[in-house]
């Protein structure tokens, strides 16, 4: 699927009301970035922990079809950015929109069934499942997820010929990401590299328009790291959205187009990588935070 | 499983508050009917008192055996369902040490050994109550506590180290294994009747026990011995368990501890010195606490801890678990609502007014009734 | 994993089957697995018995016992395991929903005429009741329980299967009076009702069946097998066409996306919801189900009594469930029912057993206490120690459950069966696509 095709459908997906409002707002707000077309919107968001203020007022827009970074000094705001924006914690203020619906708040499988699916610093998986099963949970809308067809038999006859086709993407999809001979393995059973890919493999399963992927190269030995990466960027070219929370420099700047700073749970800087690179203000975080 | 990020549209804090809020009006109803009732003079003063009073006694040996499982709770990380059972190992050890000791040359050493489990030697014969042999009873206390640590001990030792990275779940398995196993070796040896082990307690009034003069309403009234030596005794621990927490290493360890463990074992806090004492601590009071239940109840079954296993948990969730003074605040308020409640309902209603209120604690303020207050 | 990986090439569409020596499909195997259990631990028994005398009606008996608790156990477990074993739901209340579905049904078929009264229904709309009553009572449960902590739910549940108990026993609800009619739930000592195994004499009347019925009563008479063990043991066979009903019933469940997803609560809640799966809405539908099937277990169980009381329904109950999950190994239908047949027979029902074999040959006497035994021990005599063991065998079957349980969770939490494969899926996962050229299933 083309990048323009991915977007034709997803435009027509929203209501106009919806699609106007997003683009209205994504003029706006030109100022803060060169974002023309954003999937993803989040809007002055703040969480609150007791007394300790973990996001205070972020602001950024994640463009369509776009890899985009999203670093920080420790404590910075990411994760739980990443958990409000999915649906992990309930922010206490602010909005979050994604493809012109507001999705700030819902729950986290309503967030993932509008196609914004994530995956976790530490890998998921489901150990006690083999590969193949964990990827065979991710399709949505089977039909075999209600209790009554899977057990009444003609209804099931359905189920099963779902099962065949989604069988055959989980096997195309492992093949896509070279894990398909570890298919019977349980899933707990996986090297911590094997489990970033397997959950990469089981999140495109869900059909998503866009990935969040929490510090997908963290534990990942490089050369599955290279594999990886060429992955994303094989995947962004059919036309899929990533952000990327990351502490390895390299990636963020060798293959992140865009780069959002957060500091502070606020929104420090933004740019692409050459300018975020030089700019003052995130060195001194950086330098002040202790790398 | 079931993890901590639950959350939805109607969200914790608002559901909290919402319970919170209910919790409290009925409170403010039950206390403004109280008052009705006792201006109408439809509940005597006097009853209100007894109430209030058997509401503190039970509260204080809930809260010795809660103090063992909140310890266990939040140091070893699991619900220990055997906890029940060192309350019944330390009422059948300490009184077969108090008969062996009061009866010498008045009973047969089989009804001794075996606690009457053959209807011999009646307790008032083999004087059992605080007056009639001081020394076997304080004797019977010291070994409930010290036998209950040792059968402990053992357990751990044998099953629950083995299980020590097991997770919760594995290990509150194991220790309904261990509840089945030990309530059963006890009555294998003590049969299963529940029967009368204890004198009627000596009942003098005050005014024989103070050498001041006394008005005349305090002079008359009676105390019940046995009620007062629990008070004391579960006082006098009480205050024992928070000096040794306050001040001394190994009480800070053990806070620490049950704080974080992760980061206690980084800090060089040594793992399973505190743990051996969480088990001292906790298993000692817990086998005092069925010694004392015995002494004030006078009667003794092998199920004595199992039914009051639930009370015990109920007082822990209360008071947020892994806080020891949590876990007697909580004690408190579950000893008042068993009996409190009987001004409302019939007496085998009332532990399910505690139950209830436990289930909606757990579900609504997991953290207890307490949480957000400083605690230890 | 190394492993997995060498099958991988030209065997692969075998290389996932965990069965692939054998060629019978899994649930055949595992149908042999079970059958040659059973028959084992009965021919065992028969010879035992027969070998140290116990006699052939008390050996049939005992055999019909364990059949009758392996039934009933098996159905609550399958049940349990719905929770505990798939979505990881740590349910510690089941005797109480037991109890909710008894009493309803004790309630709706009880006589109107009796004390306290029921409405005097059918028995088929009693059972029905029954489950829907449980149901409903795990509805309320499920609700706010869903986000609470496993070991919190655990203490959720027992409290809720205390209050019930303990409501049921209270002597505020004993009875009602409403009209002119007492109902309520007779406190301490229960309400009676028509006992569900009436249908085996009504089945006895109809013309086939009666006619069967009479050749199994003559050819029990012709080898001297009592025909009040016949009947009872008919019941026994209603109750195991039941298990057979809940094991295709939660097996085609176990095999299925909605199994799949059962499975990933179990494992990691947080990653089936970032999928998309509406895991409340499951959690709620599963725990329902299960409430209401360990409603209809507890009315077989109860079915050859006339009368139910509280009693019947204390925490242990819910333990013994366990360790029958447990020694099965918990996750596995299959494993459900091998943990409940072992149960039934080896830690419930073997002790007896053995109380028997002792009795047919030692003339023992029991000592009123272990110290008497102990005595005579030291004069020289074991056997009041015997008479004493003999006779307190019931608690110390408790101890052999409790020791059972601790010594499964140190060395084999998995339970006998060990860590099965069994795929949540309606299909046969292991065929690649570019084998595949036909809609064929595995069902």
């Amino acid at each position: 699927m083309s990048d323009s095709e991915q977007t034709a459908e997803s435009e027509a997906a929203a209501t106009p009301h919806q699609a106007a409002e997003s683009a209205e707002s994504a003029t706006e707000r030109t100022g803060r970035g060169p974002v023309d077309d954003p999937i993803l919107r989040v809007e002055n968001l703040v969480k609150h922990f007791g007394g300790i203020t973990a996001v205070d007022g972020a602001n950024f827009q994640v463009e369509r079809g776009s890899i985009t970074g999203l670093i920080g000094p420790n404590g910075a705001g990411k994760s739980t950015t990443f958990n409000c924006i999915t649906g992990v914690y309930d922010p206490n203020d602010g909005a979050v929109v994604f493809d012109g619906t507001d999705i700030t708040g819902r729950d986290p499988h309503w967030v993932a069934n509008q196609g914004l699916v994530r995956t976790f610093q530490i890998a998921r998986e489901l150990p006690e499942m083999t590969v193949l099963e964990n990827m065979m949970l991710a399709p949505k809308n089977q039909l075999g997820e209600s209790l009554w067809r899977s057990v009444v038999p003609i209804a099931r006859r359905e189920v099963v010929d779902q099962e065949e086709q989604l069988r055959e993407r989980a096997w195309e999809m492992l093949e896509f990401f070279e894990i398909d001979h570890l298919a019977g393995e349980y899933a707990g059973n996986l090297s911590g590299g094997q489990r970033k890919l397997l959950e990469l493999a089981r999140a495109l399963l869900t059909d998503p328009e866009m990935l969040l992927l929490d510090e997908p190269m963290a534990g990942v030995n490089p050369s599955l790291e290279k594999k990886l990466l060429s992955h994303v960027h094989e995947l962004q070219e059919r036309g899929y959205t990533f952000l990327l929370v990351e502490h390895d420099m390299d990636v963020i700047m060798n293959h992140c187009e865009h780069v959002i700073v957060m500091h502070q749970g606020t929104v420090l800087a933004e740019g692409d990588p050459a300018d975020i690179k030089s700019n003052e203000e995130v060195i001194e975080a950086y330098l002040g935070g202790e790398i | 499983m079931s993890t901590g990020y639950g959350r939805g549209r109607l969200s914790n804090v608002t559901a909290q508050e919402v319970v919170g809020g209910l919790l409290l009006a009925l409170i403010g109803i039950l206390i403004l009917d109280l008052v009705r009732l006792l201006v109408t003079g439809e509940l005597p003063l006097s009853r209100l008192w007894s109430f209030t009073w058997n509401g503190i006694v039970d509260s204080l040996y809930i809260g010795l055996a809660a103090i063992g499982l909140s310890m266990t709770y939040s140091i070893l990380r699991f619900a220990n369902f055997s906890h029940g059972d060192l309350v019944t190992t330390g009422a059948f050890s300490g009184w077969t040490v108090a008969y062996l000791v009061g009866g010498i040359g008045i009973a047969d050493l089989s009804s001794r050994l075996l606690l009457r489990a053959d209807g011999g030697a009646q307790p008032g014969s083999v004087g059992m109550d605080v007056l009639a042999a001081p020394v076997a009873i304080i004797l019977g206390l010291v070994v409930a506590a010290i036998v209950t640590i040792l059968v402990a001990l053992a357990i751990d030792r044998l099953v629950y180290r083995q299980l020590r990275d097991a997770g919760g779940i594995p290990l509150l398995i194991a220790s309904v294994g261990v509840a089945l196993a030990l309530r059963y070796l006890i009555a294998f040896v003590y049969t299963t009747d529940t029967r009368i082990v204890v004198a009627s307690p000596p009942q003098p009034e005050l005014s024989e026990l103070v050498w001041l003069e006394l008005p005349a309403f305090l002079a008359e009234r009676t105390i019940n011995l046995h009620e007062a030596t629990l008070v004391i005794a579960a006082l006098a621990l009480i205050l024992g368990v928070h000096l040794l927490l306050q001040y001394t290493k190994l009480g800070k360890s053990m806070r620490a501890m049950s704080d974080n463990k992760d980061l206690a074992l980084i800090t060089g806090i040594p793992t399973e010195r505190v743990i051996f004492a969480t088990w001292v601590i906790g298993s000692g009071l817990a086998g005092v606490a069925g010694y004392l239940i015995v002494l004030d109840r006078g009667q003794i079954t092998i199920n004595l801890g199992w039914f009051l296993l639930l009370l015990i948990f109920a007082a822990v969730i209360l008071g947020g678990i892994g806080s020891i003074y949590g876990a007697l605040a909580g004690s408190l308020v579950i000893g008042l609502t068993i009996n409190l409640s009987l001004i409302w309902i019939p007496s085998d209603l009332n532990e399910i007014a505690a139950f209830t209120l436990m289930i909606i604690v757990l579900i609504f303020r997991p953290d207890g009734l307490f949480s957000g207050v400083e605690t230890a | 994993m190394s492993g997995s990986s060498k099958l991988d090439g030209e065997n692969a569409g075998n290389s996932l089957n965990p069965l692939e020596e054998t060629d019978l499909p899994q649930w055949a195997s595992d149908l042999v697995l079970i059958a040659g259990i059973v028959v084992a631990t009965y021919a065992m028994f028969a010879i035992i018995g027969l070998l140290t005398g116990v006699g052939l009606n008390e050996t049939v008996g005992f055999m019909r016992l364990v059949t009758f608790f392996a039934a009933v156990y098996a159905l609550v477990v399958l049940a349990l395991n719905l929770h505990w074993g798939y979505t990881g739901m740590f349910n510690i209340g089941v005797a109480g929903f037991m109890a909710v579905g008894v009493y309803t049904m004790a309630f709706l078929t009880a006589s109107p005429d009796g004390s306290p009264a029921g409405l005097g229904l059918p028995i088929p709309i009693g059972v029905v009741g029954g489950m829907i009553a449980a149901g409903l009572v795990g509805l309320v449960a499920a609700l706010p329980a869903l986000r609470v902590r496993a070991d919190y739910f655990a203490i959720v549940t027992l409290g809720l299967s205390e209050i019930i108990r303990l409501a049921l026993l209270s002597g505020s609800l004993r009875s009602v009076e409403v009209g002119d009619t007492e109902y309520g739930t007779g406190g301490g000592s229960g309400i009676s009702y028509t006992p569900v195994d009436s249908v085996i004499p009504w089945l006895l009347e109809r013309p086939i069946i009666g006619f069967a019925g009479d050749q199994l009563f003559a050819l029990g008479d012709m080898v001297g097998i009592e025909s009040s063990i016949i009947q009872s043991g008919l019941y026994t066979g209603v109750l195991l066409l039941f298990v057979v009903a809940f094991y295709l019933f939660l097996t085609r469940i176990a095999y299925s996306p909605f199994g799949r997803v059962l499975k990933a609560i179990r494992e990691d809640e947080l990653a089936a919801r970032s999928l998309g799966k509406n895991t409340d809405r499951v959690k709620i539908t599963v725990f329902v189900v299960g409430c209401a099937l360990m409603g209809l277990a507890g009315i077989l169980w109860m079915g050859s009594q006339s009368r139910v009381n509280p009693d019947s329904f204390m925490p242990i109950v819910t333990f013994y469930i366990f360790v029958a999950l447990i020694v099965g190994g918990s996750g596995s239908n299959t494993g459900s029912i091998v943990g409940a047949f072992v149960f039934a027979a080896f830690l419930w029902q073997g002790p007896r057993f053995i109380r028997s074999i002792v009795r047919a040959n030692v003339d023992v006497r029991a000592p009123q206490t272990i110290y008497d035994a102990g005595v005579e021990l030291a004069a020289g005599d074991p056997l009041p120690l015997l008479g004493y063991v003999i006779g307190t065998l019931d608690e110390l079957r408790f101890v052999l459950v409790g020791v059972v349980l601790i010594v499964l969770m140190i060395w084999k939490p998995d339970g006998l069966l060990g860590h099965r494969k069994e795929l949540a899926a309606a299909t046969d996962l292991s065929r690649r696509p570019t084998a595949t050229d036909g809609g064929d299933t595995d069902e």
